[in-house]
């Protein structure tokens, strides 16, 4: 949980007074909130932990810290959850 | 290296190694705080192919293993009641209580869900108005601002279905009781990149300058840990002892100031357990005073719990970095990421499970003194 996956920015929406963006992590998508870093726009990359942005980085840090986690066993569904649509997933529980 | 294909970059990962040989000249022991890093470190073997005597201790910096047995308790306790919806990270499942695990009563009925962010808590909370739906709020600093915006959220929301149950660490004051102890062997450390990302680095600083220990914020990947080393090495045998920071795509020295407002807002300083090392005064997070209605061993008066840890199992010294996987009887045999004993042994970011992950076994101690 802590490691933190890169991810673009591909949507910024307004939910009820909480900043959300729509997040791309080389293709899974994820719904993050936004509120920790105001001046992010879309197409701009962030670090993301439990669906939160923490910081901004560089496109190209940002691509080859992805390929990084990518190879790494099991990393991308332990931090982002199994691939699916991004918003209501609960983890495949219940 | 093992997996060499994995860096960024090969010949630079042989140049900084050519290079942390080139100037160790004493024998050092360098502490991470970070399960992420903690990881890495094993399943590349960085610990392998470092000088001599240059020493890697892989300290408490797995939040799901420093979590008291007595919340996790306290988990299973709340999880088990029939109007409850139990949701947690995935790691926390299969920890073991003096009794049950999550996953065991979920298996035997329990409301128990993996969500991968607070925010999808809350959203059940706000979805499922007859659920009583609680959040296990564990981590370091990098999860408390996701838990301190839910509980915003929940509040803004008039949720009152909506409670955490809050077991949150700092890593500053695990690092000065490491310090503090006698037996402390800790020449160096590397700080968790991202918790840094989230808090920045000037907290570090007395700590620095009052045990004249270098500290070094270090990223997780493979080639940040080399540099890290590299840094505090050269720190050491140059006699500074200075916050460095090696992860500069990611860290400001002032952090994220939006996030520190939200921790601030929700939380307050409060002395925590940890499981394995034990109360460490101001080293953790409870909820402030306005927010206490969301508090849920509270709401479902689970705060005295009686606590039993399995005997066999050596997770304390593990956690505290002076024994290693290897050395105990139980790693491999009776306790595997299948079957853990421990904590350690069950989160991809504990240190037996990362041991178990690289296939280590036998004389650990050959690599560090060869």
């Amino acid at each position: 949980m802590c490691l933190g996956i890169p991810g673009r920015v591909t949507a910024v929406a307004d939910d009820a007074g909480l900043r959300i963006g729509v997040v791309d992590f080389g293709g899974v998508r994820r719904d993050v909130c936004l509120a920790y870093v105001p001046e992010v726009e879309v197409g701009d990359y962030v670090v993301v932990h439990v669906g939160f942005a923490i910081s901004r980085l560089d496109e190209a840090e940002a691509l080859r810290t992805l390929e990084i986690i990518a190879a790494m066993p099991g990393a991308m569904e332990q931090e982002l959850g199994p691939s699916s649509p991004s918003g209501v997933e609960t983890g495949g529980a219940a | 290296m093992k997996y060499v294909e994995e860096y960024r970059d090969p010949q630079l990962a042989h140049q900084l190694l050519d290079q942390i040989h080139a100037v160790t000249t004493k024998p050092w022991s360098l502490m991470e705080v970070c399960g992420g890093q903690t990881n890495t470190i094993v399943r590349q073997g960085i610990d392998d192919v470092l000088p001599v005597g240059l020493r890697m201790v892989h300290g408490p910096g797995c939040p799901v293993c420093v979590t008291p047995l007595e919340m996790v308790d306290k988990a299973c306790a709340i999880a088990v009641r029939p109007e409850v919806t139990f949701t947690s990270y995935g790691d926390m499942l299969r920890v073991p209580g003096s009794t049950s695990d999550l996953l065991s009563l979920k298996a035997r009925g329990a409301d128990v869900r993996v969500v991968y962010s607070p925010m999808e808590a809350v959203r059940i909370a706000r979805d499922e108005p007859s659920r009583q739906v609680v959040f296990f709020a564990v981590g370091f600093e990098t999860t408390a601002p996701a838990n301190a915006m839910a509980v915003i959220r929940a509040h803004e929301l008039g949720l009152a279905n909506f409670s955490i149950l809050v077991s949150h660490v700092l890593v500053p004051p695990a690092m000065t009781s490491i310090l503090d102890d006698e037996e402390c062997g800790i020449d160096a450390f590397l700080a968790a990149g991202h918790v840094c990302a989230v808090m920045g680095w000037r907290e570090y600083e007395p700590i620095a300058a009052r045990y004249r220990v270098p500290i070094v914020v270090t990223g997780f990947e493979p080639l940040d840990l080399l540099e890290g080393i590299l840094m505090a090495v050269r720190q050491l045998e140059s006699g500074r002892a200075e916050v460095e920071n090696q992860y500069i795509r990611a860290v400001r020295r002032n952090g994220n100031e939006h996030a520190q407002d939200a921790i601030r807002r929700v939380f307050q300083v409060a002395d925590r357990t940890w499981r394995g090392v034990g109360r460490i005064p101001d080293s953790g997070l409870e909820l402030a005073p306005d927010y206490l209605s969301f508090d849920a061993a509270k709401r479902f008066a689970v705060d005295d719990i009686a606590t039993l840890e399995n005997p066999a199992c050596i997770a304390g010294a593990i956690l505290r970095g002076t024994k290693l996987p290897t050395q105990c009887a139980m790693y491999g045999t009776a306790c595997t990421p299948r079957t853990p004993l421990g904590a350690p042994m069950v989160s991809s970011e504990g240190t037996c499970a990362a041991f178990y992950n690289a296939g280590r076994v036998g004389e650990p101690l050959t690599s560090a003194t060869a």
